[in-house]
């Protein structure tokens, strides 16, 4: 009985890790100008696809990670040099609409690119999985556990003890002072995309030995990214973080204790709810706009 | 002003062609109007088919036509929605004109032009999978891939061979899964097998064990099957390896190719799936009628594409074929002579089987057209 629920954990646990580091991305450019990216899903599918076709072309895995980084960041730049930065007196919500455009084109592209088959990738640590308590878990999750992790505390030491982090929070609460106290905003912009397109990257590669990708696998990963960020309160790593494996969890518990019918859905009532009391997520700012 | 005048003489123009076209003469080309999911989610359906219509297209009308006409290949990408295929079917029927439809990548697709195709009476052949395409028995409509309920049957009799008699069973939460869940649950119960466990997930989730975790508690269960296609049933796979569920774990034709054993590695050791002869043309028997068809075909389409040859391009070249050898019996692209000896299609080799069809069965298939496989050592070995 024990195992069974120790077994259902892992499920939510591994679901959950990769929803959350999914949701860590829009953390970056949503602190940076309130604007989420909806291409975001779209970064960690690039990250995925380089990676897994140059690893299948015989290009050693520790040189192919580290260029689908590289190739990943130049796709953010050039989105916010040629899609949003044009636009940036523009709305929000339009800018917004924007990156959803900026998606579309982008998975237009990979299929183009390279191909509409699925892609996969050799786990880091071999595929002997670990026994727990009579319940199993897959080396390659502790993987992704361990990269959320040090994501976070980078992103935190980033947000909280970097000058050009501080300079980017900043950005987002006044863009005009900000200007003003010296603070070059275009670059902030421009370097927001690049980080959370390298972030998306960082997760494709770690989720595409457990998920597979292809060139539409950035929908899910960042439809439920999306979620997990939301409802941990948007701009918050540690949020996203908490999200994700609040929806993880809960789709694999009601999938063992319900029924997989309604796994989706009892994720989707959590959110709800959560969202009912507290409209800017678990541990998002409350907040106040000024008339 | 000049403006209208371009218009004016472009509708001259158009009425000039139309009743020009309207006069059917011998050397007027035959033409075959097809949607296909060319882009999109089922791009993996309608790619080869498009291929693979092309190809056979260009080396008939090289070789003469049929009837002395050319061929003339319309086709439009409806990307997998429906309402597209619904518009780009109008579109072929009133202004191209088609003698026939072929196509349909997908059931979605396939259902959207259904209504025209019949109420336009012009014969249509579907290259999409479920059942309800061609029952009940549609006048207009026909389709040449196996059904998801010939899957089921086909891995059900296997069982029944093995002595298993409790299945728990796990199925994708969307289109293919299904529809073959249903027409799983539908037939199960003849073969004398009890389904103790039912589990869905959605098309892309990332970790199945809570799902299997729960079938291989289920109180009995001695095999399990996974109906779904893409990367979920290789997740579900990787995941019953995992968990190292020891029973015989059966997959749909759905994931019938390479690829899947691509993406499960190891872990689709010794997994058992109906799948057609186009699968493994080599290890069939010397005397199957099937097997010279569909090793031609696999040269065929693996020299031109330098890509495996999969069973839906095979799909795309019977509905091609029996429509050319119906226009053929017919001598005319009558649309009413053609849809007569479409039905009347008997003893016809195709990639997917022996094709005879009836006016009660407007797909034709026998059971024997699926072989059991199993996995091993990476590849495919024929069972029976």
């Amino acid at each position: 009985m024990f195992a069974a629920f120790l077994q259902y954990l892992f499920s939510g646990l591994t679901s959950g890790a990769i929803y959350a580091l999914a949701g860590l991305g829009f953390a970056i450019i949503y602190n940076a100008s309130h604007v989420i990216n909806f291409a975001q899903g779209e970064f960690i599918m690039i990250g995925g696809m380089a990676t897994a076709t140059m690893v299948a072309a015989g290009v050693p895995i520790y040189l192919a990670i580290p260029l689908a980084m590289v190739a990943s960041m130049l796709v953010g730049v050039a989105m916010e040099k040629f899609a949003v930065e044009p636009a940036r007196n523009a709305d929000v919500v339009t800018i917004i609409i924007i990156t959803i455009g900026a998606s579309i084109f982008l998975r237009g592209a990979a299929q183009i690119i390279w191909d509409k088959e699925f892609h996969s990738l050799p786990a880091f640590s071999g595929e002997t999985p670990i026994a727990v308590l009579g319940a199993t878990l897959m080396p390659q999750s502790l993987w992704v556990f361990g990269i959320s992790a040090i994501v976070i505390a980078l992103l935190w030491y980033f947000f909280n003890r970097t000058m050009f982090g501080k300079a980017m929070l900043g950005t987002s609460h006044n863009r005009l002072a900000a200007q003003l106290v010296g603070v070059a905003v275009k670059k902030v912009l421009l370097a927001s995309f690049a980080l959370s397109a390298l972030l998306g990257a960082v997760g494709g590669i770690v989720v595409t030995p457990i998920t597979f990708t292809n060139y539409e696998a950035g929908i899910m990963l960042g439809l439920k990214g999306f979620s997990a960020a939301v409802l941990g309160g948007l701009g918050n790593g540690t949020g996203a973080i908490v999200g994700g494996l609040i929806v993880g969890i809960a789709e694999a518990m009601a999938s063992g204790y319900l029924s997989s019918a309604y796994k989706d859905a009892i994720a989707f009532i959590i959110i709800l709810f959560v969202l009912f009391f507290m409209p800017s997520g678990l541990f998002g700012k409350r907040g106040t706009d000024r008339v | 002003m000049r403006n209208l005048m371009k218009w004016g003489v472009a509708a001259v123009v158009v009425a000039g062609c139309s009743t020009y076209a309207g006069l059917a003469n011998a050397a007027d080309p035959i033409k075959i109007g097809s949607i296909l999911s060319v882009t999109g989610p089922a791009s993996f359906l309608g790619e080869p088919e498009k291929k693979t219509l092309e190809m056979y297209v260009e080396r008939i009308n090289k070789e003469g036509g049929v009837l002395g006409r050319k061929i003339e290949l319309v086709v439009y990408d409806d990307g997998g929605a429906g309402e597209k295929a619904s518009t780009f079917t109008k579109r072929l029927i009133e202004s191209d004109k088609v003698d026939l439809l072929i196509g349909g990548s997908t059931t979605a697709t396939t259902m959207a032009a259904v209504p025209l195709a019949e109420r336009n009476e012009v014969p249509f052949i579907s290259l999409a999978g479920a059942v309800v395409i061609v029952e009940p028995v549609k006048k207009w409509v026909f389709k040449t891939p196996h059904t998801d309920k010939m899957a089921a049957e086909k891995v059900f009799s296997d069982m029944k061979k093995r002595g298993i008699t409790k299945i728990g069973m796990i199925s994708e939460d969307a289109g293919f899964g299904k529809s073959g869940h249903d027409q799983s649950l539908a037939v199960v119960k003849s073969y004398g097998i009890e389904v103790v466990a039912d589990e869905i997930y959605s098309p892309k989730d990332p970790d199945v064990t809570a799902q299997l975790t729960k079938i291989k508690n289920a109180v009995g269960v001695q095999a399990v099957f996974n109906f779904g296609f893409g990367q979920g049933p290789a997740i579900v796979t990787k995941n019953f390896k995992q968990l190292g569920i020891a029973l015989p774990l059966y997959q749909s034709h759905g994931v019938a190719s390479k690829d899947f054993i691509k993406l499960a590695g190891d872990a689709a050791e010794g997994v058992r799936l109906p799948a057609a002869g186009q699968v493994v043309p080599e290890q069939l028997a010397a005397s199957d009628p099937q097997k010279p068809v569909v090793t031609a075909f696999k040269k065929d389409y693996e020299a031109a594409f330098k890509s495996d040859v999969s069973t839906f391009a095979g799909h795309a070249y019977d509905g091609l074929q029996i429509a050319l050898a119906a226009i053929n019996r017919a001598k005319s692209t009558d649309k009413a002579k053609v849809r007569d000896e479409i039905e009347k299609t008997s003893g016809y080799v195709g990639t997917g089987g022996l094709v005879s069809m009836s006016p009660t069965d407007h797909m034709g298939l026998s059971p024997s057209a699926f072989h059991m496989l199993e996995i091993r050592k990476g590849d495919w070995v024929l069972i029976d």
